[in-house]
């Protein structure tokens, strides 16, 4: 079976540039280069995104006014708050299965999980998110400075404790060990001078930087071998012009990307070339999605899918309606990935980490609940962080997924019965290595032919191989 | 080959959990030996950040009663251990145990520049890291990597839930979680599942579908393994009907088949209490308290005390001072509990927590959490602890 065709090579596109192929694509997947392919994926990604926006003006006025609030106005705002952030995630997991920019929409998913920040204040969040997406395939280092002045993460990582004489590293540590260069490329020393020269940077209730100069130490500092009377944004210029910060950057999106297990030349020859545009993140991407090397055997159906990859997978092959949208939030609680809400700043794990017992079992459970056959009786762990002692909300238990079968089977209709199981098996698993045939055949409704396709479908989508992309 | 149907729902009726090795692990297949007398953990998890200074109290400091006006206990209402300290009204059965010596209490746990969010927090606690630290997996689970290499079952270590803490993560596998055998017996059972194991060959090349693979052969022997073994001793003792307690009976049965299980894990919670702390507080107290009186009791009973060492912590302690709302802000270094009927150290096992030594409101840790688990791991589970901690830590004796 000739897996390399251009049908394998676009969906392998689709699953890495973006969140999946759709069945209603199915036409163009098959007879399009995939280098055409990237170009139109390209193409639709060139928009500025909308702001996503889900603070109402009352809500925003009350979030400004911090201070004039009561005990009991505050509470509410932080109960308005963590709701907020709910519809939030609901709006921009929307995005990531319906939006055209389906490139600029998983470097944002790339970059919310880089840049991980929890923060439970609504208004900075989606600040934050609408400069990732803004800024998902521009220049990393007007990426880097906008999220490092963003209040979400400016208050996460305590820089507004940052003061001249009382210094807090933690922000200083974090960009450099997390956002830039790794572990191994400075000192501690330079942590501390880095801190120095971040005091004063802080944000307002509004969200906007402010650099507070009576709190900025502007002694000299020596960071990195040089000396002067540095700024942040000197800091971080400092840390951009470092080869370090290429090769930590191009190391990680190609081990997401391609490879986990990326060759060191690789690396080095595309962190060069990501340095030398300087830090043009979409060329860098254009030059990987188009190389050779991406569509070599060894680098398809080799990833196992992030529960946000395989939940909006779902959704993007299979299209269905959800009337009660919140049953999302319990999917990515019980498949570990909640967005917004990263583990830590080093963000979310990946690959094999993703897989045990109670995931495994539940992803290969979610096609049967998603159409109602069968029960949702799981209960996420609580999130103290996001419950403050309070008892959680029970979140509705019943899919009532709409799932439009007719414009999903009229992907297939063209297929001869011999033929459908390796048509439909080869639009929905990316894995080189294939259940067998026969292993369905007692599992299949085969009283129609459409019954046939749609059994089948969520047959091979409650396979092992259907977490590998 | 795939089975015949008839074949196949023959087998799998009959089946003990060793029928299900599909071919491309038979070769690897051990039969798990069970020890008599089997030394268990119970790790039960207080979620939230509990409050330790009401829950040990040092009714005789009169700075506890200074930064404390309201929520502090009054020694009247304290259960008293000594002159110096009572536990919280609720703890009847931890004051039980500690007057007939099978129980411990280790004061001002925790480690250096502790972090306050709930999350970081527990996964410090749970990947044993240091707190500038990210690992993604467990401390017990890298005790079961150690344990379960290539093996059938990693029932090793089992989480009474539906999702499987991080604790229980391991590099190379993970434990188990379920909230009661039968239910996850249940999910496993689809035949869809069984026929793929069995029509699955080792890729060889790829990696990816054999772990995918090996991970749903692991959990579904495990789920009728851990069925199976829950059926053989079911505690018919009494338990209370609260989570807990149901939790708890489930444990008790499997300590009483002979299933490998070493390491049960549980949560409780929340103990999140910034508002109104005495009323909830007491709440979670008394379920936890009936439910683990009936457990104690329970393995007396069926003389399995000795055997069992449980353990609690939560991820933080809560700040010293009140807060304005009848309840206690996040904290530090708490305290822990060890109820056992072989514990080697007994009673108050150090100093209470040092009131006039505070760091910004807070306490200081004295005593390395790590150190604990290198107790249980070298001296309960007879398991070298400093690969899987990441270093030495020594100092505690409590079993």
């Amino acid at each position: 079976m000739n897996r390399l065709d251009n049908q394998w090579k676009n969906q392998h596109l689709a699953w890495r540039a973006g969140f999946g192929p759709q069945a209603r694509d199915i036409e163009i997947l098959r007879n399009n280069s995939p280098s055409v392919q990237l170009k139109a994926m390209i193409a639709a990604s060139q928009q500025p995104p909308t702001y996503i926006d889900v603070v109402s003006n009352s809500m925003e006025g009350m979030l400004m006014n911090r201070r004039n609030l009561s005990i009991e106005e505050k509470r509410q705002l932080r109960k308005q708050s963590r709701d907020d952030i709910k519809t939030l995630n609901l709006r921009w997991l929307d995005e990531m299965i319906a939006s055209p920019a389906q490139l600029r929409e998983k470097m944002a998913f790339f970059w919310h999980g880089h840049f991980a920040c929890r923060n439970l204040n609504i208004y900075y969040q989606q600040l934050l998110l609408h400069i990732v997406r803004t800024n998902a395939l521009g220049n990393f280092g007007d990426l880097l400075k906008q999220v490092s002045k963003s209040a979400a993460m400016l208050n996460f990582l305590n820089n507004n404790q940052n003061r001249k004489g009382h210094p807090n590293e933690n922000f200083a540590r974090e960009v450099m060990e997390l956002f830039t260069m790794g572990r191994g490329n400075y000192s501690e020393t330079d942590i501390k001078e880095a801190a120095r020269a971040f005091t004063g940077w802080g944000a307002d209730a509004s969200g906007a930087f402010v650099f507070r100069n009576n709190q900025h130490d502007d002694g000299s500092k020596r960071f990195l071998g040089q000396e002067g009377n540095f700024n942040g944004d000197d800091i971080l210029a400092i840390i951009l012009a470092q080869p370090a910060t290429a090769n930590f950057i191009t190391g990680k999106l190609i081990r997401y990307f391609v490879n986990e297990q990326a060759p060191r030349e690789k690396i080095d020859y595309y962190a060069d070339r990501f340095r030398q545009s300087g830090y043009d993140i979409q060329s860098l991407l254009a030059d990987l999605f188009s190389s050779n090397w991406f569509y070599d055997v060894a680098n398809t159906g080799n990833r196992i899918k992030s529960p946000i990859e395989l939940w909006v997978g779902i959704r993007r092959q299979l299209p269905f309606d959800l009337p009660a949208p919140e049953i999302q939030l319990l999917v990515e609680k019980l498949l570990g990935q909640v967005l917004f809400y990263p583990p830590n700043v080093a963000g979310w794990p990946a690959g094999k980490n993703w897989i045990d017992s109670s995931t495994l079992l539940f992803r290969m459970r979610l096609p049967q609940l998603i159409t109602g056959n069968e029960a949702l009786q799981l209960n996420p762990k609580q999130d103290d962080d996001v419950q403050m002692g309070r008892a959680p909300v029970q979140l509705g238990r019943n899919f009532r997924a709409i799932i439009n079968w007719p414009a999903y089977i009229q992907a297939f209709a063209d297929s001869k019965e011999t033929d459908r199981y390796e048509t439909v098996n080869r639009f929905l698993l990316q894995s080189k290595h294939q259940p067998s045939a026969a292993v369905f055949e007692n599992h299949n409704d085969k009283s129609s032919p459409e019954l046939a396709i749609g059994t089948l479908t969520l047959n091979l989508m409650s396979t092992p191989e259907y977490q590998i992309n | 080959m795939l089975f015949n149907r008839k074949e196949f729902l023959q087998a799998s009726t009959l089946a003990s959990a060793s029928m299900f090795v599909p071919r491309f692990l038979q070769a690897t297949e051990q039969k798990a030996a069970v020890p008599a007398g089997n030394k268990v953990l119970v790790v039960l998890q207080l979620s939230g950040g509990n409050d330790g200074l009401n829950t040990v109290v040092p009714y005789r400091n009169d700075l506890y009663y200074q930064a404390r006006p309201v929520l502090g206990l009054k020694r009247q209402d304290c259960l008293s251990l000594t002159d110096e300290v009572g536990l919280h009204p609720a703890l009847t059965a931890f004051k039980a145990a500690y007057d007939d010596g099978s129980l411990a209490i280790l004061n001002e746990v925790g480690y250096p520049s502790p972090d306050r969010s709930h999350f970081r927090s527990m996964d410090i606690w749970q990947s044993a890291s240091n707190s500038d630290e990210y690992i993604y997996n467990g401390w017990l689970g890298r005790y079961l990597d150690n344990q379960c290499k290539a093996c059938n079952h990693p029932t090793q270590i089992l989480e009474l839930d539906d999702m499987l803490s991080l604790a229980l993560k391991g590099k190379n596998g993970s434990g188990i979680a379920m909230r009661e055998p039968n239910r996850l017996y249940q999910s496993s059972k689809q035949k869809l599942y069984r026929e793929l194991i069995q029509q699955h060959q080792s890729s060889h090349s790829e990696d990816l579908p054999d772990f995918l693979y090996q991970t749903l052969t692991n959990t579904l022997n495990s789920a009728d393994y851990i069925f199976e073994q829950s059926k053989k001793m079911p505690s018919n003792a009494a338990y209370p009907a609260t989570e807990m307690g149901r939790k708890l009976k489930t444990i008790a049965g499997l300590i009483f088949s002979d299933i490998n299980t070493k390491v049960y894990y549980l949560s409780h919670g929340s103990f999140d209490t910034h508002v109104a702390q005495e009323g909830q507080q007491k709440r979670l107290f008394t379920e936890m308290n009936d439910a683990i009186e009936a457990f104690v009791k329970d393995l007396k009973a069926n003389n399995r005390f000795k055997d069992v060492v449980l353990v609690t912590f939560s991820e933080f302690g809560r700040r010293v001072s009140q807060n304005a709302s009848a309840g206690t802000d996040h904290g530090t270094a708490n305290n822990m509990f060890f109820v056992g009927g072989a514990l080697k150290s007994k009673g108050l096992l150090n100093a209470m927590a040092d009131l006039n030594n505070l760091r910004d409101g807070d306490l200081q840790y004295k005593v390395d959490f790590r150190a604990v688990y290198a107790n249980l791991l070298e001296n309960w589970l007879d398991t070298p602890a400093e690969n899987i901690l990441g270093g030495k830590f020594s100092g505690i004796s409590v079993v």
